[in-house]
Order: structure tokens, then C-alpha cells, then sequence
């Protein structure tokens, strides 16, 4: 064996080696890529949820607070607002206003003994608080991801691949609820 | 003993500042490996000790008399043989039989729907599959998680602590015990409790032919065989060495790999209640439920030692002192509720 043909092997054994480490790369990323998406549509079965709920709630507060027309309009109108929403910014602002009317309907409830004594009001509260809960927390893991996979394609090595394979920012989603649960600060 | 202190010590070593829960159960993750690994590797040279030792013994008999030497070795597989079908049958049966064992049966969700409601949001903020929900008819105050892995999770609660708690306290709780399917504490502790079986066999059998030896095969064999050939005296010193070295791990490498275990054990309790604050973020829920959980001194009658460290709190109440006063023993599976309770309101400002 020549020098020419040791130098030609060991050339095209690195660059099997550097084609490998690319593959490798690539499909780190396009892992946690899919796990935006899941994590994304975790999100989306929970909003698709609380809106479902909506309809069966303003129904049945209607039955004890007639009078209290604007709140439920309040509800209903954001509703719509919600599910017409396009973009991540947009459907997080419409979201956010979409809690903030439940939360005030929520609050009015507090006033009718009635109505928190109905066992259908009773469910359909439990529900949507869980709803509720299980929005932010998949919010919580979908911004974790999508955290993970922008620090991925942002930095050395990752950086290449995603450049040559066009992969893109992840935006986050906020939904921005001025009056939210006060959950005591934690700190890690 | 450490005391109960509502300092910042002990917490800020558990979760070191500007941490993410993620590095936190990578370095879990990573503890674990250590310890199993270390673990191992004290496993096998126990286990290496006792049959060598045990050799010596049955080979200074002399006369060529290979059967009990034959039997040792064919004893030491079957041990090994044993142990590893045990390990896998705690690891692919073993929930299930817990399950069983404690009486739990599967709870459907229009029987509680507040229940399903709260365990499913928690698999979503951990980023798990829905565990099984099983409820124990027992009106102690206790629950536990098991499955060897997050897709094979179930989780438990004795009737008595549900229908005890609010939603708050009930996720905390629940948060707790996920915490414990995600972080695979379930499996460590059953791998780790296999390997402490194994030791306590090797020890236990190495002194049963030392037993057998003293009493049946001393008398003539040590001179025997020491006449027999005469430049042996290093070999004699280096198997008396052997056999002080095995008595002595014999003795003590029980313990120590028990109160490995128990330590983990307790380790892996603080880090679920820090996992499931991260979860719920939301320490007042975890911090009242364990209080009612301390007020109660109702021994749970379906858990045993072996299922005590999967408990939210350990179950075995008679072996701890009076109410508020519990040890903070090296033998325990749980820390006391006072130091957990403390390390909680540590994390919050």
C-alpha cells in the first residue's frame, strides 16, 4: 500500500466519521424538535378542551344568574376570540383574555349559593379548573422544549446543522393573565 | 444524628441555586450510577471474599475432598442464578404483586374524577404518561407509586389520606409520588434491594461453612495440612488473612450495604418532594398535606419492610417514637416529616 492510498483511507475514514457525528447531530435536533410539536399539540387538546366546556358552562350559569348578561357575553365573545386566534402571540393574548372573563365568571358564581350548590355547576367548575391547570402545565413543558431545542440550534455544534438544514426559532407561548393565581414564589 | 433545622444548609446542597429541574434529576440520575456502580463493585468483591474464603475453608480438609468444594461453587451460581431472576422479576412483576399485596385496587374515573383530574395534570407537567390510579381501602394516611418505568407507573392512595385532603394537598401528594416514578426511583430501589439480598446471602452462607467447619472439620485438618507441605507458611498466613478478612466483611458488609440503602432511600425522599413542588409550584399543598400526615399515627397494616420505602411516609409507625419525635435514624427508609417540612419552606421566599 502506497502513501497515496493510506492518505486517501484515512481521509475518507474521517470523513465517514464527521458525516456520522452529522447524522447524530441532526437527529438530536429533530428529536426535540418533535417533542415542540407534541408538547404543542398537548396544548392544543387542552385549549380545544376548555372550549368545549365553555358552551355547557355559560348554560348553566344562565339558568341561576339571568341578569348577569355582560359577564357571559364577556365569556362567549373571548371564546370566539380564542378559537379565531392565529400565530402563537396572537392565540396567547386571546387565551389570556379568554382566562381572565372565566375568572370573572368564576368570581361572580361566589355570589349565587344556588348555583354552587348544582352538582352539574359543581363538575363542569372541576373541570375546568383542572383544564385550566393542565394549560399551564403544558405550557410549562411545551416553553421547556422548545427552550431546549432553540438552545440547541443556537449553539456550537448544533448551530451548523440547523443552519444547513434550515431549522428555525421556536417561539414561546404566554399567555398573559394580568390577575393570575398567586402561587408563592419558588426559587431552585 | 443531624437535627431538624429550618436553615438553609441541608437545602441548598439538595438543590444548589440557579439550577433546572432538569439538571437536577440529571445529577440524580448521575448519583445513581455512582452509587450503583459503587454498590457493585462492593457486591462483587463481597461475594468474591466469601467464596474464596469459603473455599479455604473447605479445601484445608485436604484429602482431595472436592464435593464440598463442587457444591460451593455450584451453590454460589444457583445464588447468582437466584438473584438475578429475583431482580427480574421485581422488575417486570414486582408492581404489580406490591399492588396486590397491599390491597389496591384501580380506581375508574367517574368514581373520582377529581383524583383523575389531578394525577392527569401532574403527567402533563412532568412530561409523563398517565400512571394507574389504585385507591387502598384503609383508613390510614399514606400513598405510594411503583412501575419500572414512567410507561409502566402506577400510583396509590389509601381511602383514608384522599378523602383528607384538598386539591392542593392532593396534588402535592401525587406530585410527590410521580416524582418518584420520573426520577426511576421505583427501580433503583428495587435493583439496590436485590443486590443488599445478595450480599446478606454470600455473607450468610460463608458463615454457615464456617459454622459447619469449626465444628466438623477443624480438629484434624489445619495440622494436616500444614505438614503436608512444609513451605506453605505464606500460603497459610495469606489464607488466615482470607479468612479474617471475610469474617470481619461477613460481619459487617451487611450492615453497610443496608444503610447505603437507607440512605438513598432518604435522599431520594427529599428530591421527590423538591420534584414535586417543581411540578406543582406549589409548596403550601405538599407542606399541609405531610402535616396532616405527621398529625396521623395510624399504622398501615397492608405495608411491611420490604414496601415501606415506596410509601409516601413510612407506613411502620410503631417503630417510631411518640408523635412529632420520630428518628432521624440511619435505619430508616424515610426522613422524619419535620426536617422534609422544613426543606420545603426553605424553597419558598
Amino acid at each position: 500500500m502506497g502513501p497515496m492510498t493510506i492518505a486517501a483511507l484515512a481521509f475518507s475514514g474521517l470523513f465517514v466519521l464527521i458525516l456520522l457525528w452529522m447524522i447524530a447531530l441532526f437527529n438530536g435536533i429533530k428529536r426535540k424538535e418533535i417533542e415542540c410539536d407534541q408538547a404543542w399539540s398537548d396544548i392544543d387538546v387542552q385549549l380545544k378542551r376548555r372550549y368545549d366546556l365553555i358552551p355547557n358552562l355559560v348554560s348553566t350559569v344562565k339558568g341561576y344568574a339571568s341578569h348577569e348578561k355582560e359577564t357571559l357575553e364577556q365569556v362567549i365573545s373571548a371564546r370566539a376570540a380564542a378559537i379565531d386566534s392565529t400565530g402563537i402571540a396572537a392565540q396567547g393574548k386571546a387565551e389570556g383574555e379568554l382566562s381572565q372573563a372565566l375568572g370573572r365568571l368564576m368570581m361572580l358564581s361566589e355570589s349565587y349559593p344556588d348555583l354552587k350548590a348544582n352538582q352539574n355547576f359543581l363538575q363542569l367548575q372541576e373541570e375546568l379548573t383542572s383544564t385550566e391547570n393542565k394549560i399551564g402545565f403544558s405550557r410549562q413543558h411545551y416553553n421547556g422544549s422548545a427552550a431546549q431545542y432553540n438552545t440547541a440550534i443556537q449553539t456550537f455544534p448544533g448551530v451548523i446543522v440547523a443552519s444547513l438544514m434550515g431549522f428555525g426559532d421556536r417561539e414561546y407561548f404566554e399567555i398573559e393573565v394580568p390577575e393570575q393565581r398567586e402561587a408563592p414564589k419558588v426559587e431552585f | 444524628m443531624r437535627k431538624a433545622s429550618p436553615s438553609s444548609g441541608p437545602t441548598s446542597r439538595a438543590y444548589p441555586a440557579n439550577v433546572t429541574f432538569n439538571t437536577l434529576i440529571r445529577s440524580n440520575k448521575r448519583k445513581s450510577v455512582v452509587l450503583m456502580i459503587g454498590m457493585g463493585v462492593f457486591v462483587v468483591v463481597v461475594v468474591t471474599v466469601m467464596l474464596m474464603a469459603g473455599l479455604v475453608l473447605l479445601g484445608s480438609r485436604g484429602g482431595g475432598e472436592v464435593d464440598p468444594v463442587q457444591s460451593l461453587v455450584v451453590g454460589a451460581t444457583a445464588a447468582v442464578v437466584v438473584a438475578v431472576l429475583a431482580a427480574l422479576w421485581s422488575f417486570y412483576g414486582g408492581g404489580n404483586a406490591i399492588l396486590k399485596m397491599s390491597g389496591a385496587v384501580q380506581i375508574p374515573r367517574e368514581v373520582d374524577p377529581q383524583l383523575h383530574n389531578v394525577v392527569e395534570e401532574l403527567a402533563i407537567a412532568a412530561g409523563i404518561p398517565m400512571p394507574a390510579i389504585y385507591i387502598i381501602d384503609d383508613t390510614a394516611l399514606n400513598a405510594f407509586a411503583t412501575g419500572r418505568d414512567p410507561d409502566h407507573a402506577a400510583v396509590a392512595i389509601t381511602k383514608g389520606l384522599r378523602y383528607q385532603l384538598s386539591r392542593d394537598e392532593l396534588a402535592g401528594v401525587m406530585a410527590h409520588e410521580l416524582s418518584h416514578v420520573r426520577h426511576f426511583d421505583i427501580r433503583f430501589a428495587m435493583l439496590m434491594a436485590t443486590m443488599v439480598g445478595l450480599v446478606v446471602f454470600a455473607c450468610d452462607a460463608f458463615f454457615q461453612v464456617a459454622r459447619y467447619q469449626f465444628w466438623f472439620g477443624r480438629g484434624m485438618s489445619g495440622r494436616g495440612s500444614r505438614s503436608r507441605d512444609g513451605g506453605g507458611q505464606a500460603q497459610a498466613i495469606l489464607a488466615i488473612g482470607l479468612l479474617v478478612l471475610a469474617l470481619v466483611l461477613a460481619a459487617v458488609a451487611p450492615m453497610v450495604v443496608m444503610l447505603i440503602r437507607f440512605a438513598v432511600s432518604r435522599e431520594r425522599e427529599y428530591l421527590a418532594d423538591a420534584g414535586a413542588v417543581e411540578l406543582t409550584r406549589n409548596p403550601l399543598g405538599l407542606i399541609s398535606a405531610l402535616e396532616k400526615l405527621g398529625a396521623c399515627r395510624e399504622p398501615l397494616e397492608v405495608a411491611n419492610r420490604a414496601t415501606a420505602h415506596l410509601y409516601m411516609v413510612n407506613p411502620l409507625k410503631h417503630v417510631q417514637k411518640g408523635k412529632g419525635h420520630e428518628l432521624n435514624s440511619a435505619f430508616s427508609t424515610h426522613p422524619p416529616l419535620t426536617e422534609r417540612i422544613a426543606r420545603l419552606r426553605a424553597l419558598i421566599e
